[in-house]
C-alpha cells in the first residue's frame, strides 16, 4: 500500500487546469510580441538594408540614417514603371535629364530623404532631459532619504511624486507647453530680440538676454520629460540608497566624515549602479513619448540638423541650439503613419522609421540590464 | 546587603542593591571616560533604554560591558562616539558623559571632532568595497590628507598595528572583500586607528568570527591596550576574563555592578552578577 498515493483526484485536475491557463496566457503574450516584432522587421529591415527587399539593393542604406526627412516624389516612367525619390533627387534628375518621360507625378510630404533629423533630435530631446532629471532628482532623493526627518510631511512628499508618476503625459505636455514655452520670464540669448513677445531685453556680451520665453524648444521639450521622468527617476534612486547597508553610512561617520563626505564617498558610489541602471529604462521611457513634446518641442520638417541651423557663437549659439524647436523619432513616426497616405511610395519611410525606433529603444534597454547585471557581479557586499 | 538568598527579580532593585557598593572607585584623574547619571532614550524620553548610568572607565585600559541581549550595551557605546545622533528622536535624557573632562553633548562639541577621537569597530565588520589601502586611508582621506607618502606611511604603520600588514602587504591594492571574515574586522581595526583616536570602541567584534580569527583579535586588543583606552561590548564571558581589565554588568538599561574583571568574575558581590556570569540565565 503506497503511503503517499494521492488522495483526491479532482484536485490534481483542477491544478493541471490552472497550470495550463497560465501558461497558454504567457504563451499568447509572448507571441503577440514576437509577432508584432517580426512583421515590423520583415517590413523595416529592407528599407535599411535593401539586400533583403524583393528587388535586391545594396547592403546598407545609409541615406536613411544621414539624411534629413524631405517630401518624396513619385511617378510612372517611360517603361510604365513606378519611381519614387526624394524631391532634391527629383530636381537634380529633371535637371540632369530633360527628356525624361515623367507621369501621374505625386508628392508626399515628409516621406523622402532619411531620419537623421529626428534621430538626432530625440538624442539631444534624452540628453538635455537626463542631464536635467539626474541632477534634480538624485539631489532630491538624497535629500528626502538622507537628510529630511522622517515624518508625515516626507510621506507626503513621497506620495504627491509617487502620484506624479500616474499622471498622463499629455498633461505633462500641456504642463509644459504653459509653463517652458509661454512663460515671459525665461531668458534667451539673441542678437535679435523677439521684440513683440519680450518682455524686456539686458544688452550683454554684444547681444542681448531678452526675457521671451523659450517657444518650441529643445531645451522646453528636454525640462517637460524631465519633469515627467523625475519621479521613477528619484523612486530608483531612493531605492538605490536604501539598498546600501546601514555599515558603509556608519563606518564612515565613526571615523570622522561629516555628513555629506558620508554621503559622497560611502554612499553614492554603491548606488551609482542602481541609478544608472534606473536611468537608462528612464531614457527608454522618453525617448518614445510623444504627448510631451508635442506643444514643446517637436516640428515636423526642418531643413538642417540643429547645430547647423545654430546661428552665432559661443554662449549665442548654445542658447540658439536649445530654444530652436527640434524633430524626434516618436513626432515623426506620428507625422509619417497619421498623416500621410499609405501607398509603395511612403510606405518605405513609415516602416524603416519604425524599424529603426524599435532598434534604438531596444538597445538602451539592453544597455541598462546590461549595466545592471555588469554591477551586480562586480559590486557585492 | 547582598546577603539574602532570594533573588532579586526586579533590576532597581538589584540595582539599588549594589549603588553602595563601589569597593574599587577609580580616581577621577585617572579616568578617560566619566559617565555620570546617564539616562537615555530613543523615543523622546518616554521610556529610557538607559537608566541613570554612572561610571568611570580608565585610561589605557581595557573595559567590558556584559549582559544579557537588549540590556543597553550597544546603546551605551554608542552615546559615547554619539553614533545614537543619528536615530532622530534620541534623547540623552538625564545626566552627563565626560570624555577627557569635557562634556560630549555640550552644545558646542562638534559630534565630527569627537568622533576622530572615539574610533568605533562593529560587530559586523563592514569594510567599504574598495581596496585595502583605500580602506585604511579612508579617515585621513576624508580629513583632507593628500599627499601619497604620509598616507602610505599611516597606512603601513596602521596595518602592522592591526597585526595585518604582513598578510596582505603584497596585494594592499586588491579589494578587501577578498579577505577572511577575521582579516576584515582586523582591517576595520587598521581603518580606526588610522586616525590616531585616544578611545577605540568596539561592539562584539568577534560575534562574526571563528575562534581562531576571535583569538587574533584579542592578542590585537592586548597589543593595542598600551596605546589606546578600549571599551569592548563582548557576550562573551571568556573573551571578558582574557582581554579585560575592568568589567561592567548591565541587566535591562542599569549597572548592576562594575569591577575589576577577576572581581567580577571570581567574586561578584550582587547576586545577580554572579548567576550571570556562572552561566545561570543570560
Ligand atoms: N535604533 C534604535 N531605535 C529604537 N530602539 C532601539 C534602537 N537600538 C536599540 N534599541 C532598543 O534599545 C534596547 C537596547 O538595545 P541595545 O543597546 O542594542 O542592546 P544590547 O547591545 O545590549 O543587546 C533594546 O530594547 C532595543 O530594542
Ligand atoms: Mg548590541
Amino acid at each position: 500500500m503506497n503511503p503517499f498515493k494521492s488522495s483526491s483526484n479532482a484536485q490534481k485536475t483542477k491544478d493541471r487546469i490552472v497550470a495550463c491557463v497560465l501558461a497558454a496566457l504567457t504563451y499568447v503574450i509572448l507571441a503577440c510580441t514576437l509577432f508584432i516584432f517580426f512583421d515590423i522587421a520583415k517590413k523595416g529591415l529592407p528599407v535599411l538594408m535593401p539586400v533583403f527587399s524583393e528587388k535586391g539593393g545594396e547592403i546598407f542604406n545609409s541615406d536613411f540614417l544621414t539624411r534629413m526627412p524631405e517630401t518624396l516624389v513619385d511617378y510612372t516612367d517611360e517603361n510604365g514603371d513606378k519611381q519614387s525619390m526624394a524631391s532634391t533627387d527629383f530636381i537634380e534628375f529633371t535637371k540632369a535629364n530633360p527628356d525624361a518621360v515623367i507621369e501621374n507625378k505625386k508628392t508626399n510630404a515628409y516621406s523622402g530623404g532619411g531620419i537623421a533629423g529626428p534621430l538626432v533630435g530625440t538624442a539631444l530631446l534624452v540628453i538635455v532631459c537626463m542631464v536635467v532629471a539626474l541632477i534634480v532628482g538624485v539631489a532630491a532623493a538624497v535629500y528626502l532619504n538622507e537628510y529630511a526627518k522622517q515624518g508625515r510631511f516626507v510621506g507626503m512628499i513621497r506620495l504627491a511624486i509617487m502620484n506624479l508618476a500616474g499622471v498622463p503625459s499629455i498633461v505633462f505636455g500641456l504642463f509644459g507647453f504653459a509653463f517652458f514655452c509661454l512663460f515671459p520670464l525665461l531668458p534667451v540669448f539673441t542678437d535679435a530680440p523677439n521684440i513683440e513677445k519680450s518682455l524686456w531685453a539686458i544688452p550683454l556680451f554684444g547681444g542681448f538676454l531678452s526675457f521671451e520665453g523659450w517657444g518650441n524648444s529643445l531645451i522646453a521639450g528636454g525640462l517637460t520629460l524631465a519633469v515627467m521622468v523625475l519621479p521613477v527617476i528619484i523612486a530608483a534612486c531612493e531605492e538605490s540608497l536604501k539598498a546600501i547597508p546601514k555599515g558603509f553610512r556608519e563606518a564612515s561617520l565613526a571615523l570622522g566624515a561629516t555628513k555629506w563626505q558620508c554621503i559622497r564617498t560611502a554612499v553614492l558610489p554603491y548606488a551609482t549602479p542602481g541609478i544608472l541602471t534606473a536611468s537608462v529604462l528612464g531614457v527608454t521611457r522618453v525617448a518614445g513619448e510623444t504627448a510631451p513634446i508635442m506643444f514643446t518641442a517637436a516640428v515636423a520638417l526642418k531643413g538642417k540638423l540643429p547645430w547647423e541651423e545654430a546661428s552665432g557663437n559661443g554662449i549665442f549659439w548654445l542658447s540658439d541650439l536649445l530654444t530652436d524647436s527640434v524633430q524626434a523619432m516618436p513626432y515623426h513616426i506620428y507625422t509619417v503613419a497619421a498623416r500621410i497616405p499609405r501607398t509603395d511610395a511612403t510606405s518605405a519611410m513609415q516602416d524603416g522609421s519604425v524599424f529603426v525606433f524599435l532598434l534604438m529603444v531596444m538597445s538602451f534597454a539592453s544597455v541598462s540590464i546590461y549595466l545592471r547585471i555588469h554591477f551586480r557581479k562586480k559590486l557585492k557586499w | 546587603m547582598v546577603t539574602t538568598s532570594s533573588q532579586p527579580t526586579d533590576a532597581a532593585e538589584i540595582a539599588s542593591a549594589s549603588a553602595a557598593n563601589n569597593p574599587n572607585p577609580i580616581a577621577k584623574e585617572d579616568s578617560m571616560i566619566e559617565v555620570d547619571d546617564v539616562s537615555f532614550s530613543y523615543d523622546m524620553g518616554k521610556t529610557n533604554v538607559l537608566k541613570n548610568i554612572s561610571f568611570n572607565i580608565p585610561a589605557g585600559k581595557v573595559t567590558a560591558l556584559i549582559g544579557p541581549s537588549g540590556c543597553g550595551k550597544s546603546t551605551l557605546l554608542r552615546c559615547l562616539n554619539r553614533m545614537n545622533d543619528l536615530v532622530d528622536t534620541s534623547k540623552v535624557t538625564t545626566g552627563q558623559i565626560r570624555i577627557m573632562g569635557q562634556d560630549i553633548n555640550a552644545s558646542d562639541v562638534d559630534p565630527i571632532e569627537l568622533r576622530k577621537q572615539v574610533g568605533m569597530v562593529f560587530q559586523k565588520y563592514n569594510p567599504f568595497p574598495k581596496s585595502i589601502y583605500d580602506n585604511v586611508a579612508y579617515g585621513l582621506r576624508i580629513q583632507g590628507i593628500k599627499n601619497k607618502s604620509k598616507l602610505n606611511e599611516a597606512v603601513e604603520k596602521s596595518l602592522q598595528r592591526a597585526a595585518l600588514w604582513s598578510e596582505v602587504k603584497d596585494r594592499l591594492n586588491s579589494s578587501a572583500l577578498g579577505l577572511s571574515g577575521g582579516q576584515q574586522q582586523r582591517l576595520c581595526i587598521a581603518r580606526t586607528i588610522a586616525v590616531n583616536p585616544r578611545i577605540v570602541l568596539m561592539d562584539e567584534p568577534c560575534s562574526a568570527l571563528d575562534p581562531i580569527a576571535t583569538a587574533r583579535i584579542e592578542e590585537l586588543i592586548a597589543e593595542l591596550q598600551e596605546e589606546f583606552t578600549i571599551v569592548i561590548v563582548t557576550h562573551n564571558m571568556q573573551q571578558a576574563t582574557r582581554v579585560s581589565d575592568r568589567t561592567a554588568f548591565f541587566y535591562l538599561g542599569e549597572l548592576i555592578e562594575y569591577n575589576d574583571t577577576a572581581t567580577i568574575f571570581a567574586n561578584p558581590s550582587v547576586r545577580h552578577t554572579e548567576d550571570y556570569v556562572s552561566g545561570r540565565f543570560g
